[in-house]
């Protein structure tokens, strides 16, 4: 509950152990921000939760507090320019991708929600937005995370519904695949009405079957069992014509394609026994199967419902975080001497020497040369090192890097098919056609049982058309019906329905269903360094003081002066010192991957690399400045006066919480682990030693890490790799497991099989957990049903089974298998 | 025994009558979100700015 430690803080808040009301995150001690909610005082842990939290107070729905049942997530602090960049969503060109337009000024449009964690948070939505004017409606869907939304453009702008969505905490995104979303819709009601009617005249078929069951029937009532029969053939003829159609499409495809599925059998048995029952129905002697049909195809619909339903929920939720800010870029038009026209276009428009201006904490849209300006560029994504790259006039751009510090403007080289990342793009594509082939287990017991039993049908039919033919068609048909390959068919989606929604409730969403499998028997897991082991941010390490100031000193003047930095350093050393600055600075003067000058309480201070502040100060610095370390992966910079060398900060990257814990656990469960990134060798060798990965290989390239899967890949290893850039997904996309993070790029995501939705590594052990008892559970379901089956078809096969023992049979080995599969929902 | 020649019969538009409902609640949306509605109705919907539609 959200509430249960209001009491500690209405004291004091200072107490250590105080939670954030609004997202329950611990507020870090001195800390006082606070919001009078119904009356009270509550601690907030920062301004984002303090705006937040304002805002709901203000719009009058403090009562959200009382409804919810999750507290909320942290929300990000609400920069200027970031709801700035939500306007790019009132463009016209830009909005013609995912709005519909029913009037003059009628717009509707499909939001995925970010944030949503209870159905609280759906009321204040609905609240806040259903009262705003121009907005004409307003529907939230809790399953699926998304919005419908009518609104006026005349009277409010899509930026402004987005803007006020954002002050609530939330994040949202138009959704440009609302064509997918609706044929997914069409499908799932398709296949509940099949579910459904199936059922339904499944039941009745079933209280007629138990009168024909237990029935003594004599000369007399033949005329009431006759009317019996034809009123299940009635009820079952709509089940085997709408509600079996999938077992039928699936069967013929597999026919044409010559594999050994589920289908076919099914497809078989079904007409066989619905046949057989008319022809005895039409004879009025001879057994009836009418309930084995329709209960076999009930049960076989509801697996492959739930099934479905556990893909559809992993898929939005892959969905929903795949959606970004639109491709666009901001391109300037050379009227005369000056540039002063700039104007949003898509990336797709972009041709070869456009004129692009590409601003502070954007990416870059295309491959390009530096025209004009000086900043740093984080290429992590696309070549793993971690460190920025200074960029100025001249310098080459790569498309899908990030800009940190200052604007650029530069001209556009290669646009589309010709850039580093469509390159890396192909490397993908081949890749995943020479991904190794694995044959799940369930796919390898079909595969013979089926050309079995049809085998041991036959065979029954031949035998029983020459001893005697009344029988041959009765026995061939409990041959089928008994042998049934329900459990057999249900072995697998049952486990695997059970696995997926276990493995989303531990913050793993999957995409491929082999997945689960696949990574139960992996040997060899490999590491990507930076944004997977690492968070891919910078934190301050240590400081080094050599001066009258001590470090809190030097710290409050350095963050005075990395006030308004993009640059990630700077970010850092905010991020220590939080919002309270005790100086203000002025005259700032950034340099763009050098540092900043400026003066705070009068005096000028530098900060920044050693050649910037060497060059300022005009001395070298003292020897117990530089940290001895300097060398070894990480960054540092200084700070000084005009005359004196003051102190120095070293940064290095952020190794992920729980990595350690996790790498311990599978080392402890055998796997090989193996750490390869695009990074210097230093920083990967800091890394590895942290964690304690013997094996690890720096420098290498998008290919170069394909190359090695591919050879340890050739010693029949069973490799699962972990990344989240976009030089990672070409491996990503050629092992046999791949897990993006979360909060990776879209290509990583796209091309993983599962994606690490909480983004705390310790889940993957979890993941590797419930994959192996999946695949122990998946096993028992199979031997289950093959020795029912090996029971089973002897007595079928001597025409020993009733049709009742048969229809009894399948269930209750159908039930079983399915009991089994729950247990998996157990196993964390 | 007759009897359930009747009933039978009565049962035919009784069968027809559930499949209609069920058809009809699954093509206007009734199984769309199973999660909302049981939390909403505990929620206060009195906000004059709220419109339904």
């Amino acid at each position: 509950m959200t509430t249960t430690n209001t009491s500690v803080l209405n004291g004091n808040p200072a107490i250590a152990a105080v939670n954030c009301f609004h997202c329950g995150e611990p507020v870090q001690p001195g800390l006082l921000l606070n919001v009078i909610i119904n009356g009270s005082s509550r601690p907030m842990c920062c301004y984002g939760c303090q705006a937040v939290a304002q805002t709901i107070i203000d719009c009058g729905l403090s009562d959200y507090y009382n409804y919810r049942n999750r507290n909320a997530l942290t929300p990000e602090q609400l920069l200027p320019e970031k709801l700035q960049k939500l306007r790019i969503f009132d463009n016209d060109r830009i909005q013609q991708t995912f709005i519909t337009r029913s009037g003059a000024n009628q717009y509707e449009v499909n939001l995925v929600l970010e944030g949503i964690v209870c159905p609280a948070c759906i009321w204040l939505l609905e609240r806040r937005l259903g009262a705003m004017t121009g907005i004409t409606g307003i529907n939230i869907n809790y399953d699926t995370n998304r919005a419908r939304l009518n609104w006026d453009n005349a009277l409010i702008h899509l930026s402004k519904i987005l803007e006020e969505i954002t002050r609530l905490g939330y994040a949202a995104y138009p959704s440009t695949n609302v064509q997918d979303q609706l044929l997914y819709e069409k499908d799932r009601k398709a296949q509940l009405l099949r579910l459904g009617l199936a059922g339904l005249l499944g039941m009745q078929v079933m209280m007629n079957s138990v009168a024909l069951y237990t029935g003594n029937w004599s000369e007399a009532d033949s005329a009431i069992k006759s009317f019996l029969c034809w009123f299940n053939l009635v009820l079952t003829t709509p089940v085997l014509l709408f509600s079996a159609q999938p077992f039928y499409k699936g069967a013929w495809r597999d026919l044409k394609f010559l594999r050994a599925g589920m289908d076919v059998p099914v497809a078989l048995g079904i007409t066989i026994a619905y046949l057989g029952s008319v022809w005895a129905t039409g004879r009025n002697s001879g057994e009836v199967y009418y309930d084995s049909v329709t209960m076999f195809v009930f049960l076989l619909l509801l697996g492959r419902y739930l099934e479905f339903m556990a893909r559809k929920k992993a898929r939005e939720r892959t969905d929903n975080i795949t959606y970004a800010l639109p491709a666009i870029a901001t391109r300037l038009h050379r009227t005369g001497e000056r540039q002063e026209d700039d104007e949003i276009v898509p990336v797709a428009e972009l041709q070869r020497e456009d004129l692009l201006l590409v601003r502070a904490g954007e990416s870059i849209p295309a491959d390009g040369i530096v025209t004009d300006g000086i900043s740093t560029v984080d290429e992590s994504l696309l070549t793993g090192e971690s460190r920025p790259v200074v960029k100025q006039s001249g310098s080459a751009l790569i498309a899908g890097s990030i800009n940190m510090e200052s604007p650029l403007q530069m001209t556009v080289t290669r646009t589309g098919a010709d850039t580093v990342l469509a390159g890396i793009l192909k490397i993908i594509d081949r890749a995943q056609s020479e991904k190794p082939g694995f044959t799940l287990l369930a796919n390898r017991i079909v595969g013979w049982f089926i050309p079995v039993v049809l085998i041991l049908a036959g065979l029954a039919a031949w035998y029983w058309w020459h001893i005697n033919q009344d029988l041959w068609l009765p026995v061939t048909i409990s041959v089928l019906v008994a042998t049934c390959p329900c459990a057999l068919s249900l072995a697998t989606p049952a486990a695997m329905t059970a696995a997926n929604s276990t493995l989303l409730r531990t913050g793993i969403a999957v995409a491929h269903n082999d997945a689960v499998e696949k990574l139960a028997r992996t040997t060899h897991f490999i590491f990507d360094k930076t944004g997977t082991l690492t968070l891919g941010r910078l934190r301050l390490d240590s400081v080094h003081c050599r001066s009258a100031l001590d470090e809190q000193q030097c710290l409050a003047i350095a963050a005075s002066l990395e006030k308004t930095s993009e640059h990630p350093l700077g970010m850092a050393i905010r991020g220590i010192t939080g919002q309270s600055l005790t100086h203000a600075a002025t005259d700032i003067r950034n340099y763009p991957g050098r540092g900043i000058a400026g003066t705070v309480n009068g005096v000028p201070y530098f900060i920044g690399t050693m050649e910037f502040v060497r060059d300022k100060a005009g001395t070298d610095p003292d020897a117990g400045i530089v940290p001895d370390h300097s060398a070894d992966g990480g960054t540092t910079i200084f700070l000084a006066d005009q005359k004196r060398w003051l102190c120095s900060f070293s940064f290095s990257d952020v190794i992920r919480h729980h990595a350690d814990i996790m790498i311990r656990d599978l080392k402890k469960s055998g796997k090989k682990v193996i750490l390869l990134s695009g990074d210097n060798s230093s920083a990967v060798k800091k890394i590895a030693d942290c964690l304690r990965i013997d094996t690890f290989v720096p420098g290498l390239g998008p290919e170069d890490k394909l190359n090695y899967l591919r050879e340890i890949q050739k010693k029949n290893a069973v490799i699962t790799m972990v990344g989240d850039g976009i030089n990672d997904a070409p491996v990503l996309a050629g092992a046999d497991v791949s897990i993006a993070m979360g909060g990776g790029t879209d290509l990583a995501r796209i091309n993983a099989d599962m994606i690490v939705m909480n983004d705390q590594l310790d889940t993957l052990v979890k993941a590797l957990h419930v994959s192996r008892r999946t695949l122990a559970i998946i096993r028992e379901n199979i031997i289950w049903a093959v020795v029912y089956n090996l029971l089973i078809i002897p007595s079928a096969v001597l025409g020993l089974v009733a049709p009742w023992m048969a229809a009894l049979g399948m269930s209750l080995s159908s039930l079983v298998v399915i009991g089994n599969s729950a247990r998996i929902y157990k196993c964390i | 025994m007759e009897i359930i020649y009747l009933l039978i019969i009565i049962s035919v538009p009784l069968i027809i009558l559930i499949a209609w409902a069920f058809i009809w609640a699954v093509k206007s949306g009734q199984f769309d979100d199973l999660e909302k509605p049981r939390h909403q109705i505990l929620m206060d919907d009195d906000d004059p700015g709220k419109k339904s539609d």
